[in-house]
């Protein structure tokens, strides 16, 4: 060691680290960062933002902050972690907003320059908490960040104000210390990103390894962590967010599927990064087209699908609503297509940067007529691949739309991800029909798809739309019956799917007295949840769709095996509403929580215990 | 159905364009007349190919369109054909899309969808049926109503002022505007086969009218006693003569319009505007289109602009090619693997 001091180095578990600051900080970065070496070290780990809706709010306000939490371990972890254990709070205002949520006896690191009068005012602090006792019982180390990072760039060709963008790098190099992470991840990170701005790259460096040689010499810190690889299954691994994975899974659907991609989507948070993405990756026969409002990205991507594609669009919920009329015009042509809801806060423009699960029952009922489509679920940011490529099979071998649920939580959340190889991904069969012999437009295989036929194919002129349509030639129908036999074909389409969908898995045994069901990003929470509860001696159960419409075809055995169903939702209970009508379960026990965040791991694991009674749940 | 074999080129009666399905527009609707122009147009289209045509259309009397061409068709819903439509011509540049609309379906509900597919120049053929009415929710006032006009839902008159169809698509920058009327079949004729062959966004407004709910809303433009006088008929190159005697000509007086009489002893053919499609600038067609309604002036049909632009499908498809030809054909195990990775063994 530098200094000669004897540092301890504890090794431990696991532990939630949140970075915040202003949101021009570039706290996403450096947790970004900091989430990349971890993960790259070997450690299992689950990430979280959570920044403001606005853009650059006024320095120094309370709402102007920015936050990235992230969990990592030796072992298997499915949540960002409930409560940090080591909070870097960039100014006054990070201090305050994110103090309530500390774990007792937290470890703080503070930027002491910027708790200046005007600062601790702005976050309304009456007196400065550094001094007065408002820390006690914590573990502060207070760190003059801005004077440290000015002096490790004294001969830096750069203005003050450049100079002290970089004082996150420093913060990131100090936390590299504590946690005895290498410093190349960034580096290389650092020489690729400001390949044309040489400056950038040396102050930046400069700066991180000045927080990380800090660390290593002052003798405050008398204890650095380490948190030894977690056990992963073998295999290539890499760390991935919600939102790439599902631009990641359309990719592969393609691909798997032979046909191009389409995306027509208009950018709204937090689904337009899918459309960024996939506007990257144009050698891969993909087109995207930033439509002029959110019908027409639907529309468009109708328009491809009439044409031959693999076409999606994405969106979040109130991109969902204006989106319903088109919906239904895609129910109606029978047209393959993918609808991805990022959910995010509703009602209205609610909360865009937070996470909810409020826009179920508008997926599965949210159209005029009886307009019924298939809905899947991601239930984790690297699940969204698999699901994307389960969402894209499902329409183009039913010929229907299908709406894939993510989430805020999912979207900007990461984990690491075992990567497939392109043959363990499901093959989507597609077929064209080009034989006009009998040609019908809504004849109808076994399970009551009707064929597809791209224009250009000769002799197969044939139109489609919006208004009922007899069966089998697809002629405009007004006739009673016909109509009350197509609404039911519909249907009964859809349902089809059961046919290639998989069985729901239960986690613990079979049967019981309490099963904790969820769907979409509660399954991190539940699973914690859960095992932490049986660690306690406890029996129960867990199981998760991601089938919503329809519900794998055991869902009403599963469910009957067990007395009294925990259905945890960030809603006000809109799929227990469905389950109880559709299998009359009397046992569902409602837990909602609507607070723009994910479920704690602790509220499923104290819920739990509360309903088993506190005791052993042996007898 | 006519029985096609693929051999060359291949020859097309008005009939191959027929579909099985009986028309149910009203006896007398100006909507059949369009119908026959473009049967009668389509076989003159070089290189047609019939399974390469695709209509979409929206909501609305003109928009059962597709129903009736044998090619292939999408009647979608109120607005939207021309996102649908930039969809189909963005994936598939081998196939010509047409749009059929009205009045409502394109320029109230479809509006913004209608100005986007101009801004962007995608290669699709607008063919707005304009009666100045909603027929098919029979008879409330539309978009282009004149003001003042009575109809079930102004029954004190109407106080909007009417969107200039063709000013609207000028302002939007569409690269091909023109105009025509349902009962002048020749003229009809040459503008559907114009906008078939130009590259890019293809507006053409046409006049129809609505015996049912709007008769007679053309009728200056169409009677025989008046049209000569109450029509211009733009040509490129040609000066802007109109009148039963070809003896009124247009003329600008700075940039204000005005009419002349050729007879007068004051003013020649010389003076007289000579119409260019093609001027850059956006000036003088915006002034023609200005015209339309005009007490004092004639109203123009014909071509009021045609510019030669890379087309919107064709950028986007070029792109496509540019990026596969420098980073190669997409290796989607390649991507997976790549960047930021790192291996677990077993142990
Ligand atoms: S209502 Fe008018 S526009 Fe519609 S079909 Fe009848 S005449 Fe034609």
């Amino acid at each position: 060691m530098g200094n000669g001091k004897e540092t301890e180095v504890k090794q431990i578990r696991e532990v939630t680290v949140r970075f915040a600051g202003d949101s021009g900080d570039g706290m996403q970065l450096t947790g970004t960062q900091f989430s990349d070496t971890t993960a790259s070290v070997g450690n299992d780990l689950s990430t979280l933002p959570d920044y403001p809706a606005e853009i650059r709010a006024p320095a120094g306000t309370l709402y102007g902050v920015s936050g990235f939490q992230l969990h990592f371990s030796s072992n298997d972890i499915f949540t960002p972690g409930d409560k940090p254990d080591v909070l870097v709070a960039m100014n006054p205002a990070a201090l305050k907003k994110n103090l309530p949520d500390l774990k007792p006896g937290a470890m703080i690191i503070v930027n002491t320059d910027s708790f200046d009068k005007k600062n601790l005012a702005l976050a309304g602090f009456e007196s400065n908490p550094l001094e007065d006792g408002t820390l006690s019982g914590f573990e502060v180390y207070d760190v003059p960040i801005t004077t440290l990072t000015f002096n490790a760039l004294e001969d830096v060709d750069l203005s003050t104000k450049d100079k002290a963008r970089s004082k996150n790098f420093f913060a990131l190099g100090l936390m590299y210390w504590l946690f005895e992470r290498p410093l190349d991840t960034t580096l290389n990170w650092l020489r690729e990103k400001f390949k044309n701005k040489p400056e950038l790259i040396e102050a930046n460096e400069k700066a991180l390894r000045a927080g990380y040689n800090f660390g290593d010499i002052t003798e405050r810190f008398t204890t650095r962590y380490k948190i030894e690889p977690a056990k992963l299954p073998a295999g290539t691994y890499r760390n991935i967010s919600g939102n790439e994975a599902t631009a990641w899974g359309f990719i592969a659907a393609s691909v798997r599927s032979g046909l191009p991609l389409f995306l027509g989507s208009y950018p709204i948070t937090p689904a337009s990064e899918i459309l960024q993405f996939l506007s990257k990756y144009k050698n891969f026969n993909v087109r995207t087209f930033q439509a002029e409002d959110e019908i027409a990205g639907i529309t468009s991507a109708i328009g491809a699908a009439f044409a031959g594609n693999l076409a999606i669009t994405t969106t979040s919920g109130p991109g969902l609503a204006l989106k319903t009329e088109a919906i239904g015009l895609a129910v109606m042509t029978e047209l393959p297509l993918v609808i991805v809801d990022v959910q995010r806060g509703g009602p209205s423009t609610g909360l865009p940067t937070k996470t909810e699960q409020a826009d179920l029952l508008q997926a599965l009922y949210g159209r005029n007529g009886e307009a019924p489509v298939g809905v899947v679920a991601a239930a984790t940011p690297s699940d969204c691949f698999h699901m994307a490529i389960e969402a894209s099979r499902l329409a183009l071998e039913f010929m229907t739309p299908v709406i894939l649920l993510s989430d805020g939580y999912l979207a900007n959340g990461s984990e690491p991800w075992k990567i497939p190889h392109v043959d363990e991904l499901p093959e989507i069969k597609v077929k064209f029909l080009t034989e006009p012999e009998g040609f019908k437009p809504y004849a109808r295989d076994e399970n009551l798809v009707r064929p597809w036929v791209k224009p250009g194919t000769p002799n197969m002129e044939h139109r489609i739309g919006g208004l009922e349509k007899a069966n089998i030639t697809g002629n405009v129908s007004y006739d009673p019956e016909n109509h009350h036999q197509m609404v039911t074909i519909r249907a009964q389409k859809v349902k089809n799917m059961q046919k290639v969908i998989p069985d729901l898995e239960v986690d613990g045994d079979k049967e019981g007295d309490l099963l904790v069901l969820g769907w979409g990003s509660t399954y991190g929470a539940i699973k914690e949840g859960v095992e932490r509860a049986r660690r306690k001696g406890y029996k129960v159960s867990q199981a998760h769709l991601k089938y919503l419409n329809p519900f794998p075809k055991n869902t009403g055995e599963v469910l009957s095996k067990f007395k009294r169903i925990l259905l945890p939702e960030v809603n006000m209970g809109q799929l227990a509403k469905v389950l109880k009508s559709e299998f009359l379960h009397h046992g569902i026990i409602q837990f909602n929580l609507v607070r723009g965040l994910p479920f704690r791991s602790t509220e499923i694991e104290e819920k739990i215990i509360e309903l088993l009674g506190g005791g052993n749940n042996g007898q | 159905m006519a029985n096609n074999i693929e051999v060359g080129e291949i020859k097309y009666t008005p009939k191959d364009f027929a579909s099985d399905q009986d028309v149910r527009w009203c006896p007398g609707c100006g909507d059949y007349a369009i119908l026959a122009q473009v049967q009668r147009t389509f076989p003159k289209i070089p290189g047609i190919k019939r399974e390469n045509i695709v209509w979409v259309s929206g909501i609305g009397c003109s928009s059962r369109f597709p129903y009736y061409m044998n090619t292939y068709g999408f009647h979608s819903i109120h607005g939207r054909a021309p996102a649908i439509a930039t969809g189909i011509k963005l994936t598939r540049p081998d196939l010509q899309v047409w749009v059929a609309t009205g009045d409502g379906d394109l320029l109230s509900i479809g509006g913004n969808h209608f100005i986007h597919a101009c801004r962007k120049n995608v290669d699709i053929k607008i063919m707005l049926f304009n009666n100045r009415i909603y027929a098919l929710t029979k008879g409330q006032y539309s978009p282009t109503s004149e003001r003042g006009k009575i109809t079930k839902t102004t029954p004190y008159g109407s106080v909007d002022y009417p969107f200039n169809a063709i000013s609207l698509a000028l302002g939007a920058n569409a690269t091909f505007v023109a105009r025509s009327i349902d009962r002048d079949a020749k003229h009809l004729q040459a503008m559907i086969l114009r906008a078939a062959q130009h590259k890019g966004t293809a507006f053409l407004e046409i006049y129809q009218n609505c015996n049912i709910f709007n008769d007679g809303a053309f009728r200056l433009l169409t009677d025989k006693e008046t049209k000569e006088d109450h029509v211009l008929y733009l040509e490129h190159g040609k000066p802007m003569i109109f009148g039963k005697n070809k003896d009124k000509g247009i003329a600008l007086n700075g940039l204000e319009p005005i009419v002349i009489d050729l007879n007068d002893g004051k003013h020649s053919i010389d003076d007289v505007l000579v119409h260019d499609e093609n001027d850059d600038s956006l000036i003088r067609a915006f002034i023609l289109s200005h015209l339309t309604d005009h007490p004092d002036f004639p109203t123009p049909v014909g071509v009021f602009r045609q510019l030669f632009q890379p087309t919107y499908d064709e950028s986007v498809n070029q792109q496509v090619k540019e990026v596969t030809e420098k980073l190669g054909k997409g290796d989607l195990e390649k991507m997976l693997f790549s960047g930021n990775t790192w291996t677990v063994s077993d142990n």
